[in-house]
C-alpha cells in the first residue's frame, strides 16, 4: 500500500476503505495496461514520423493516472499538463480518438488542432491538456470558481508536474483556491525530474505537498506506483472538496520509466537508476500482486494483454486511415463569434 | 439621451449587463470595497454582492486565468486590470490561453470574457505605468481588441464585448475617463470590427484611436483655420482592423497621417501605413507619416514627459508637412 504521509484525509480513508473487489482491481490493471501499450505504440509511431511535435508519455505513471481518474465522477472536471494521453484514455475517451489526435487527424479528440499536448473533450469533461507549464492552474481554479458560482457539486482536478510548483501561477492559484474555498484538488505528479533537473535541484522544499501549508490548505503525499493507494488518497480529497468545498494538494511519487519525451534518451540517469526503475515498474509489480493474491493469473494477464494490444493496433490503424483536416477549415476556429474584417488570407495572398 | 462621462458610461453599462445576465460578473483588484482604482465599479458591490463583484489578490496571471477558466464553464467574466501595464503579468494567460483555447481544441470551447484596462501616459506616472502596449494584444489572432474614444462608444462597445463569445481586450484610457459626451438611451451593442469616419474632410486622412482620436479632432480644428480639411478615421477596433474604411478614406484624400499613443517602431501605425500602401498605392500623393510617442521609457519629469508624448501641435505639424509634400 501507499506511503501516505502527514495530516491527511487520505490516511483516514485508507483505514476506512475496504480492499477493492477483484473485478475493480482487474479493471485497474487493464486500464494501466492500456496506457502502457498505447504509449509504447505512440513512441513507435513517433519514430515512424506518424506523430509530430513533442510527445510526452505516461510510461511508468500508469498507476497514478488510473488511480486518480478512478477517484473522479463523470461530472467532475479535469485539467492536465501536456503529459496527458493516459488521462484521456482513463477518462473514457476512445483510444482511436486519442491516437488520431496524435496523428493530427480530423477524427482526433481535438480534431487535429491540438496534438499530443492539447487533448480536450467536452463530453468527458477533460478540459484540456496544456503545453505551458503552470498554464492550467489558473484555468482550473476559475473552473472551480464557476462551479461554486453556479451552485454545482462538481469537483475540479488539476494535474501538474513537479516542476510546476516553482512557477508563479502555482502560488497565485493555490492562494486563490484556498482564499475562496474552491472545490479543487491540485495533483502534483512528482516523477523526480523536471526534464533533467531533479526536484532537489529546483525546489527549496522538495517535499512538494508541504507547500499547501503556505495556504492553510491540506496536503498529502502518496506512493504513485500503487494504484489503490492513489485512488484512495485522491477519492478522499475529491469527496472532501465536494462536500466541504475545500481545495487540496495531493502529491504522488511517480517515477517515469523513460525520458522527458520520446526523443529524450535520459542520459542524466545512471545505468543503475535505469535498472532500478525497471525493477520497480508499477505495472509489472501490480501484475505480480494480482497473481499472488489469486485475482489474475498469468494466463488471464496474457489474454488481457492481447486484448489491449488489439485495441491499440486498431487505434493506430484508425488514426492512419483517418483524414487530415481539410485546408478549407483553416479559419474555422479563430473566433467563436466571427466578425467583420477578420483576416482569412493565406501567406501569399494580398491584403486587398 | 443623456450627457455623461466616459467613466459613467462604462459603469452604467456594466450594471445594465449584470442586471440582464446573471452569468456576467466582475473581478479584479480593488474593484469591490474600494470601488475601483478609477471608480468604474462604484456602487456595484453594494448592489450585486461579493459573488458578482469579486475582489482579487494582486495576482494578475492568477485572476485573469481564473476568469478564463470560469468563461470556459459558461460564465461571462469582466476582468478589470488596473492599468494595461499590469496586463504584462498576465500575458501568458491572455496570449497562450484566452486566445488559444477555442482554436487549439478544435472549436469545442469558447472563452466569452472581457478584460477592461486603461492605457495612457501624461499623468507623471513614470516609465512602468505609462505604456500603451495594446499592440501586443492586437497582434494575436483569437483576441479582439476594442478601443472606444467616446462615452457612447464605451457603452455600446462594452455591451458588444460582454455579449461576444470571444476574449475581448477592452482598451480604456486614463485621460478619457472624465471626458463627457451624449449617450443615447437603449443603445444597441456596437458592431465589433468597424471603424468610423468621425469627421469628414477632403485633403488628408488622420487615422487615430482612443485618446488620439480626441487629439485628432483638436488638430483638425486648428488645421481648418489654415484651410486644410482633415478627415478623421477613428479605428475603434484594433483587432479585427477595418482596413476598408481606412483605405476608402485615403483613396479620396490622397494622403494620410497616423496618430498613435504607442511607440512608432513596429507600432499600430506601422500596420496602418502598410495597409494604406497596399490598398491605396495609386492614390497616394505623399508618404504616410506617423505621429507617435518618442522612443524612450517615459520619464517622470513633466517637461520631458510632455516632449515625449504626441500632441495636437505635433499632429498639426506632421499633417501640414504631409499636405505640403503632395505638391498640391
Amino acid at each position: 500500500m501507499g506511503d501516505t504521509k502527514t495530516r491527511t484525509p487520505a490516511r483516514r480513508a485508507r483505514t476506512r476503505a475496504a480492499q477493492p473487489e477483484p473485478e475493480t482491481l482487474v479493471a485497474y490493471y487493464r486500464q494501466m495496461l492500456l496506457i502502457r501499450r498505447f504509449e509504447e505504440r505512440a513512441a513507435r509511431a513517433y519514430t515512424e514520423a506518424k506523430i509530430g511535435g513533442y510527445c510526452h508519455l505516461n510510461l511508468g505513471e500508469e498507476a497514478t493516472v488510473t488511480g486518480l481518474m478512478a477517484a473522479l465522477e463523470p461530472r467532475d472536471y479535469l485539467f492536465t499538463n501536456y503529459r496527458e494521453h493516459g488521462y484521456a484514455l482513463a477518462r473514457g475517451i476512445e483510444a482511436r480518438r486519442v491516437m488520431a489526435e496524435l496523428y493530427g487527424r480530423s477524427t482526433g479528440v481535438s480534431k487535429g488542432w491540438g496534438g499530443s499536448m492539447h487533448m480536450f473533450d467536452l463530453e468527458s469533461r477533460m478540459l484540456g491538456g496544456y503545453g505551458i507549464v503552470g498554464g492550467q492552474l489558473p484555468l482550473a481554479t476559475g473552473a472551480a470558481l464557476a462551479v461554486n458560482y453556479k451552485g454545482g457539486d462538481e469537483v475540479v482536478m488539476c494535474q501538474m508536474g513537479d516542476g510546476t510548483t516553482n512557477i508563479g501561477a502555482f502560488h497565485e492559484s493555490l492562494n486563490m483556491a484556498a482564499l475562496w474555498d474552491l472545490p479543487i484538488v491540485f495533483v502534483v505528479i512528482n516523477n523526480g525530474l523536471g526534464m533533467g533537473t531533479t526536484v532537489e535541484a529546483s525546489s527549496a522544499e522538495p517535499e512538494l505537498y508541504r507547500r499547501a501549508a503556505a495556504y492553510r490548505m491540506e496536503g498529502a503525499r502518496v506512493d504513485g506506483t500503487d494504484v489503490v493507494a492513489v485512488r484512495e488518497a485522491a477519492h478522499a480529497a475529491v469527496e472532501r472538496a465536494r462536500s466541504e468545498s475545500k481545495p487540496f494538494l495531493l502529491e504522488t511519487t511517480s517515477p517515469r520509466l523513460r525520458g522527458h519525451s520520446v526523443v529524450d534518451p535520459a542520459r542524466y540517469r545512471t545505468a543503475e537508476e535505469k535498472e532500478a526503475l525497471k525493477a520497480a515498474d508499477p505495472l509489472a509489480h501490480f501484475g505480480l500482486v494480482l497473481e499472488e493474491t489469486g485475482v489474475l493469473d498469468a494466463e488471464a494477464r496474457a489474454k488481457l494483454d492481447a486484448e489491449v494490444k488489439a485495441e491499440v493496433d486498431d487505434a493506430a490503424a484508425f488514426a492512419d486511415d483517418s483524414p487530415h483536416p481539410d485546408v478549407s477549415t483553416l479559419f474555422d476556429y479563430t473566433y467563436a463569434t466571427p466578425v467583420r474584417g477578420e483576416s482569412r488570407r493565406l501567406p501569399a495572398d494580398p491584403v486587398f | 439621451m443623456a450627457t455623461m462621462t466616459y467613466r459613467q458610461a462604462l459603469r452604467d453599462t456594466l450594471r445594465d449587463e449584470m442586471l440582464r445576465d446573471e452569468n456576467v460578473f466582475v473581478m479584479g483588484e480593488e474593484i469591490g470595497v474600494f470601488e475601483g482604482s478609477y471608480k468604474i465599479t462604484e456602487g456595484l458591490l453594494k448592489e450585486f454582492g461579493p459573488k458578482r463583484v469579486r475582489d482579487t489578490p494582486i495576482a494578475e496571471e492568477g485572476f485573469v486565468g481564473a476568469a478564463i477558466g470560469a468563461a470556459m464553464l459558461g460564465l461571462r467574466p469582466v476582468v478589470e486590470i488596473m492599468t494595461i501595464n499590469f496586463s504584462l503579468l498576465a500575458l501568458d494567460q491572455i496570449v497562450n490561453h484566452a486566445a488559444k483555447i477555442y482554436g487549439m481544441f478544435g472549436g469545442q470551447c469558447s472563452v466569452p470574457m472581457v478584460i477592461r484596462t486603461p492605457g495612457g501616459g501624461g499623468q507623471q506616472l513614470g516609465a512602468t505605468h505609462s505604456q500603451n502596449v495594446e499592440l501586443f494584444y492586437s497582434f494575436i489572432p483569437g483576441l479582439k481588441v476594442l478601443a472606444p474614444s467616446t462615452p457612447a462608444e464605451a457603452s455600446s462597445m462594452l455591451r458588444a464585448a460582454i455579449r461576444d463569445d470571444d476574449p475581448v481586450l477592452f482598451l480604456e484610457n486614463l485621460a478619457l475617463y472624465n471626458t463627457r459626451g451624449e449617450v443615447p438611451d437603449d443603445l444597441e451593442p456596437a458592431e465589433i470590427g468597424r471603424a468610423a469616419v468621425t469627421r469628414p474632410g477632403a485633403d488628408v486622412t488622420i487615422v487615430a484611436y482612443s485618446r488620439m482620436a480626441h487629439v485628432a479632432v483638436e488638430a483638425a480644428e486648428k488645421l481648418a483655420t489654415d484651410g486644410i480639411s482633415a478627415e478623421i478615421v477613428d479605428l475603434r477596433s484594433l483587432r479585427p482592423l477595418d482596413r476598408e474604411t481606412i483605405v476608402e478614406s485615403v483613396r479620396r484624400t490622397g494622403c494620410a497621417v497616423v496618430a498613435e499613443d504607442d511607440w512608432l517602431t513596429y507600432g499600430i501605425g506601422a500596420e496602418i501605413a502598410a495597409t494604406i500602401q497596399e490598398g491605396a498605392f495609386d492614390h497616394l500623393d505623399a508618404p504616410v507619416r506617423r505621429v507617435a510617442m518618442a522612443e524612450v521609457p517615459l520619464p517622470y519629469s513633466k517637461p520631458l514627459e510632455l516632449a515625449a508624448l504626441p500632441s495636437a501641435e505635433s499632429l498639426v505639424t506632421a499633417v501640414r508637412d504631409t499636405v505640403r509634400a503632395t505638391g498640391r
